[in-house]
């Protein structure tokens, strides 16, 4: 059958008024939707308020700064420079490829520097001047073994911490703490780069360093293994439409994957593609010709014509 | 005399796009099905998204959280973007059930699926700017995906700036163009036909398949 569009006949269609009958009904409907549902608004995790609840998991998140061994010191680009560090695509490092544009030494970032714009008492003055001047494996070392010697002690707790070789790592940890308690350490993060400031990354990073985040997110069911990618505090629908995005990682390869993260992206990528080129692709265009849904659709029209 | 290049854009247009096709005031018969309100109420939903983030926009990002006028505002403009998905979504599946690519409507399919990607763009900047719990969660976890395949060291959504111009400016604008495209390309192409009619090259290959 060869016919073309102007053989079908025609019937009145007013544009305008189904639009604006659909705009007041949209409008009806959001202005409902609104006032009983309203929308979600959790406060946000102040570095004062982590400190303040969690205090052993925030000590533990500066001594791993301070070792090197938190995620954000191990992270890579774009953020600092790790050797072997980052995801792939098959061979493809796109994410070291990409460059560290966004510098951040967390010892020095993180507590080092907030440290030493602080005021500071003989005590801590002598700590940060030993500090720089041991040589950085040794505080890589005292570090870390503070850390290590943090996880084992009961609850965390820094007081209750057994005696060993922990150089200055006690001492900056402990006024780290002091700073953050104190609201200081939340300006010092966010204005390390000048006076105006939109740019969070710090704070950020070392916020999702510690558990106390993670802590809270999961709680609220928003990990990535409770589909948390498309969910939003309280019971509201979130982002849905990100639901096969969240989906690759509930499933094997992806969920096993070191790469899972590249690999999800690349697959969606495709699958982006491949939906916007479904016109050309023989099979798939098909589709709607092979599932007859089509003449639901058009009906009245097929009726019609019998 | 000649007309210039402003007289020869203004009469391609008007050849393309005469007033009659741009705003018909009659559609074919066999435009009679509930799957076609879905795309005027799409754009109803866009209309409050915008306008809501318009006046979110005037006040501020911050206004939201302190004032209850401001929180309801907020809440308009979250339930309209969650409409908005919803009819758009429905839009999407009833115009690959009814193969709306066929007759050199390839571009308007094009542009939809693009729009879609963008608006999901938008959103997802929406949400990394509400300055709360949700905020940073959603961006301290996207991060990694972002910065896996390299995006991240550019689109760096923990730099609240950043992602609030990248969601005010950029993404509406770039949302507005397709949108603006998509639609006049149906009014160009007009409503795709019941299958089997308007056979082109496309369809006439997609038969061999």
């Amino acid at each position: 059958m060869n016919t073309t569009e102007t053989a079908h006949q025609t019937r009145p269609y007013d544009l305008v008024k189904e639009f604006v009958i659909a705009l007041v009904a949209v409008a009806a409907l959001t202005v409902v939707l609104a006032a009983v549902f309203s929308s979600p608004d959790e406060k946000p995790i102040t570095l004062a308020s982590w400190a303040k609840a969690a205090p052993g998991d925030f000590i533990a998140t500066s001594a791993a700064e301070l070792a090197g061994t938190s995620t954000s010191a191990a992270y890579g680009a774009p953020y600092n420079h790790v050797p072997g560090a980052g995801q792939k695509l098959g061979p493809l490092p796109l994410q070291r490829w990409a460059g560290v544009r966004s510098p951040i030494d967390p010892a020095q970032d993180f507590v080092i520097g907030p440290l030493t714009a602080a005021p500071q008492d003989p005590a801590l003055a002598t700590a940060l001047a030993t500090y720089r001047a041991a040589a950085p494996d040794q505080r890589h070392k005292q570090a870390a073994s503070y850390a290590d010697a943090l996880s084992k002690a009961p609850a965390g707790d820094s007081a209750k911490v057994a005696p060993g070789d922990y150089g200055t790592t006690p001492v900056l940890t402990a006024r780290l703490l002091d700073l953050a308690r104190g609201g200081g350490l939340d300006g010092t993060l966010l204005t390390e780069g000048g006076f105006y400031s939109s740019d969070y990354t710090r704070p950020l990073l070392f916020l999702a360093d510690g558990t106390y985040l993670a802590d809270q997110a999961t709680a609220q069911h928003l990990t990535g293994n409770q589909w948390g990618m498309m969910n939003e505090t309280g019971n509201y629908p979130g982002q849905a439409w990100l639901w096969l995005y969240t989906f690759w990682y509930q499933v094997p390869p992806y969920k096993t994957s070191t790469n899972a993260d590249a690999l999800i992206w690349a697959t969606m990528a495709a699958l982006t593609v491949l939906l916007a080129a479904i016109p050309f692709i023989p099979g798939l265009r098909s589709i709607p010709r092979w599932s007859g849904i089509y003449r639901l659709i058009w009906r009245d029209h097929y009726r019609r014509q019998r | 005399m000649s007309i210039g290049w402003t007289g020869r854009t203004r009469e391609a247009a008007i050849r393309a796009l005469p007033p009659g096709k741009l705003l018909p005031d009659e559609q074919p018969a066999y435009v009679a099905s509930w799957i076609y309100v879905f795309g005027v109420l799409t754009l109803s939903a866009l209309a409050i998204v915008l306008t809501s983030g318009t006046v979110l926009a005037l006040a501020g990002p911050a206004w939201w959280h302190t004032s209850a006028l401001g929180h309801f505002v907020n809440s308009l403009h979250l339930w309209s973007v969650e409409l908005f998905f919803f009819f758009m979504v429905i839009h999407l599946w009833g115009k690959f059930f009814m193969a709306a690519w066929r007759g050199r409507r390839a571009m308007t399919w094009i542009t939809g699926v693009v729009a879609f990607a963008t608006s999901i763009g938008t959103a997802f900047t929406g949400y990394l700017v509400q300055q709360n719990f949700d905020s940073q969660w959603i961006s301290t976890q996207a991060k990694d995906g972002l910065n896996s395949v390299g995006i991240g060291a550019f689109f760096n959504v923990l730099n609240f700036g950043q992602m609030l111009l990248w969601h005010v400016i950029l993404l509406p604008l770039v949302l507005g163009v397709l949108v603006v495209g998509h639609i006049l390309l149906v009014r160009l192409r007009g409503v795709v036909p019941p299958i089997p009619h308007t056979v082109d090259h496309t369809d006439a290959a997609e038969d061999k398949s």
